[in-house]
């Protein structure tokens, strides 16, 4: 069970920002992006979790075994934390979610309506959801964003413990986490400004 | 898919989300309407098809900028799009959700505010039924519109300008085949066009919709 990228280009509005991204994630391992503002991480990571399609190149073995979190959390303000977790993990086809509460000390907020909880308490529900997603492969963008530094070692526990289950973890993350990762700068993947001739705004195509 | 309902309809009972809404801008309609024409009950018993079925329209259309916008914000389109339900299923059902939260209230209501507006008893069941197979028609068109302009700030305006002209054909139809039966006259012809587009509806938009999203999402 590998993440095969080979070759791949990745364009936002319309301009490439990466071009001849190629990398090989295998079982158990977790690739940490790193790359100033602007470098394309966002873009890259959305490419692979399949919400664009790639310019060039090709993305093996991401379909259906993808879990995203993004900038935002995927929650609702009006539900609690239970049934927002509880909505996600059926939509995947599962139903527990205590594993997913328990790893994240959401238990004690698990009634409580996920409007009403603070900007850390609230990523944390989000990152929850990737738990109980089941799926092998955790791409995250910025996931510490506005985690304190026990909610972080929550954190860095939730993704050791899925790579030691045989997942694989991409992230985009300046900090660090103390997981056994590949650090990856994508600048050297950076596009290169004449490339902007061939490029066209996938909207309309 | 039954999870996405669930919680559609969850989301539209709790405060802010908009449940009634729909309902309530309807009944002042109808009661306004009254009061701008004037007390010709003979008049008023004319027009009070085609007034139901506008009052209708514009109530399925209240509520339609929320359909997809909330989701877009806070990630959840985001998410939904890698899951393994098919987008086409998610819309299909957000559509149902909105259906089942704005247009099924109207239908039940209708007959009681078709008191206001002095229409004949014998027209009242037809307009419902004209109204059963004509709001899945609306909320259908609705969430395509919803889907091609979620990204845009502010899009709610140019979701009523797109979505108007597309429920042209269901406001004719619904609106004749209510006015054919309070007049007493054979309304089979309407119903069955308006049932054919509500199924046409039904059947094509969720892939356009899809469509339309997976491109703004990207």
């Amino acid at each position: 069970m590998t993440l095969t990228l080979v070759n791949v280009a990745v364009a936002r509005g319309g301009v490439p920002v990466l071009g001849g991204v190629a990398f090989t994630l295998r079982a158990g391992e977790a690739m940490i992006l790193r790359g100033p503002n602007g470098a394309g991480k966002t873009t890259l990571l959305r490419t692979i979790a399949g919400l664009q399609l790639p310019l060039s190149g090709t993305i093996d073995g991401a379909a259906d075994r993808i879990a995203y979190g993004g900038h935002a959390d995927g929650l609702k303000g009006m539900l609690s934390v239970a049934e927002n977790l509880s909505f996600w993990a059926r939509v995947y086809g599962h139903s527990d979610i205590e594993p997913a509460l328990a790893t994240y000390a959401l238990g004690p907020l698990r009634s409580r309506l996920a409007g009403t909880l603070s900007a850390g308490q609230k990523r944390r529900a989000g990152l929850a959801r990737l738990m109980v997603t089941g799926r092998p492969i955790w791409i995250l963008d910025e996931p510490t964003v506005s985690l304190d530094s026990h909610a972080v070692a929550l954190f860095a526990d939730a993704v050791r413990a899925h790579l030691g289950m045989g997942g694989m973890a991409l992230m985009a993350t300046h900090i660090d986490l103390g997981i056994d990762a590949h650090l990856c700068d994508i600048c050297g993947w950076a596009a290169a400004p004449q490339e902007l001739l061939g490029a066209s705004d996938e909207a309309f195509l | 898919m039954i999870a996405l309902l669930i919680r559609d309809l969850r989301l539209a009972m709790r405060a802010g989300g908009g449940f009634g809404l729909g309902l309530a801008f309807f009944l002042i309609i109808t009661v306004l309407v009254p009061f701008s024409v004037g007390p010709q009950s003979s008049l008023l018993s004319t027009i009070a098809p085609g007034i139901m079925w506008m009052g209708a329209l514009l109530a399925c259309l209240l509520s339609l900028d929320r359909l997809l916008a909330l989701d877009f914000e806070d990630g959840t389109l985001d998410v939904l799009a890698t899951a393994p339900l098919p987008l086409e299923a998610a819309l299909a059902i957000k559509g149902l959700a909105h259906w089942i939260t704005t247009g099924l209230p109207l239908v039940v209501a209708a007959p009681f505010l078709a008191v206001l507006l002095n229409m004949p008893p014998q027209g009242f069941v037809w307009l419902v039924v004209s109204l059963a197979l004509g709001t899945p028609a609306l909320s259908m068109i609705g969430t395509f519109g919803a889907a091609l302009t979620v990204g845009i700030k502010r899009g709610g305006l140019l979701l009523s300008l797109l979505v108007l002209p597309l429920y042209v054909p269901t406001l004719i139809f619904g609106a004749e085949a209510a006015r054919r039966g309070a007049a007493g006259m054979a309304v089979e012809t309407p119903l069955l066009l308006l049932a054919g587009i509500s199924l046409a509806c039904v059947a094509l938009l969720p892939f356009a919709a899809a469509a339309a999203l997976r491109m703004t999402l990207r």
